[in-house]
């Protein structure tokens, strides 16, 4: 028979009730059974433990559950919060998708018939340029649109949460356009109009003092 | 096989919703009895179950598996009912507080001879502290080990056990002071 210290029999009294509930350590949980099994008194009190074990799981298994609309009300925010950070339009990642999904055959024409487009493109842009030297004017109606307004490219704090960039960008008045691209960069509007160098490089300044950013520099 | 928390937490970080909704109907009613029993109160209680999922959805990215994921829910659930027990006037007591008050009408003999003793252990068990309360339901009901009670508490181990000892006493002498002597402490 192990003989228990009295300092060792109160550290395994503390340890009954983590012994009731299973979640000792196996070690610990052997040090339990074995001084149980040669301490009535002890086994007496742990009967006490189980006996409030059990009726704490009562207690607790008949006071309720919140009601369904709690389920309702968290998931209609949920979704608000996921529509106001929309996922980044990540042009790579849907290319890369769209070329997985191929036949390496089918890649292959693709291949080819994207070489002869671009040499068609560039012998008529060659031809327009040298015919037409105000060609490069923007045209309102028809043409490849050019995108209006200032850029700026931002990375963000790692540790900033989806609400506090939202809040950011919307106090800010800025719109992610595209991204991330290498290196967690987004692209942002920051402005509807092309902004002075000056004017550029204060409202740069302003954003890089916010602490959600760790990066802000002006985009083309 | 269900999917572990573990698995569902790193889903939920990459914005799936319907891991969102595995977890939460996982472990809305556990999370939900441990903040009814600090606060007291239904409706703060079911609004601090909202606030502790919606913080999950947020935060699933930080989850750093250092805890499993109910004890890491548990601690985010008890900063915020603490948060919200101190924004609550003092002097406000809700009717759940105080159906739980004994009136002091009934001798310990009358009242043991009016309940079994399995009701007046839960009586006792009601009657405690916030701070033996907690202790007690986690242990038992959310079976928490020693090391996960410290983390959601904020207390050093050996001052768990000390404190799950303390509780079960006072419960003892509770229980005494309604005719029920266990004999000890």
């Amino acid at each position: 028979m192990t003989t228990v210290t009295e300092r060792e029999r109160e550290e395994i009294e503390h340890l009954l009730p983590w012994y009731a509930a299973g979640t000792l350590s196996r070690r610990d949980a052997h040090r339990v059974k074995a001084a149980l099994a040669n301490d009535p008194e002890l086994a007496r009190r742990y009967d006490m433990v189980r006996e409030e074990h059990g009726h704490t799981v009562h207690l607790n298994e008949t006071s309720g559950a919140p009601s369904a609309h709690i389920m309702e009300r968290l998931f209609a925010k949920i979704d608000a919060e996921v529509e106001q950070v929309a996922p980044p339009f990540n042009l790579g990642a849907r290319v890369h998708e769209f070329v997985a999904a191929m036949h390496p055959r089918t890649i292959a024409w693709y291949a080819l018939a994207g070489a002869v487009a671009i040499v068609l493109q560039a012998s008529l842009i060659t031809g327009i340029a040298f015919k037409s030297p105000a060609a490069f004017e923007t045209a309102s109606m028809s043409g490849p649109v050019k995108a209006i307004g200032s850029f700026a490219l931002i990375r963000f704090q790692p540790q900033a949460s989806a609400e506090e960039i939202t809040r950011f960008l919307s106090d800010n008045k800025l719109r992610l356009v595209d991204g991330p691209s290498a290196g967690g960069i987004y692209r942002v509007k920051i402005a509807a109009v092309p902004l002075s160098r000056s004017k550029m490089a204060e409202r740069i300044k302003t954003l890089q003092n916010e602490h959600v950013v760790s990066f802000v520099g002006a985009a083309e | 096989m269900q999917t572990s928390d573990e698995v569902l937490i790193g889903r939920i970080a990459q914005g799936d919703r319907l891991a969102m909704r595995a977890l939460y109907a996982r472990h809305h009613v556990r999370v939900y009895r441990f903040l009814l029993r600090l606060v007291r109160s239904e409706a703060t209680a079911e609004d601090l179950v909202s606030d502790v999922f919606l913080d999950v959805w947020r935060q699933a990215h930080k989850f750093e598996h250092r805890s499993a994921v109910s004890t890491w829910m548990l601690g985010i659930g008890r900063y915020k009912a603490l948060s919200a027990l101190r924004r609550k006037p003092e002097d406000e007591l809700d009717e759940e507080t105080a159906a739980g008050l004994e009136d002091g009408a009934d001798d310990p003999e009358i009242t043991l001879a009016k309940k079994d003793k399995g009701n007046v252990l839960r009586e006792c068990l009601h009657a405690l502290s916030d701070e033996h309360r907690e202790i007690i339901d986690l242990v038992y009901y959310h079976e928490k080990s020693v090391e996960d009670v410290a983390g959601i508490v904020g207390i050093p181990e050996a001052t768990v056990k000390t404190r799950m000892f303390y509780a079960r006493k006072k419960l003892s002498e509770l229980l005494k002071e309604r005719g029920i002597d266990r004999g000890w402490p």
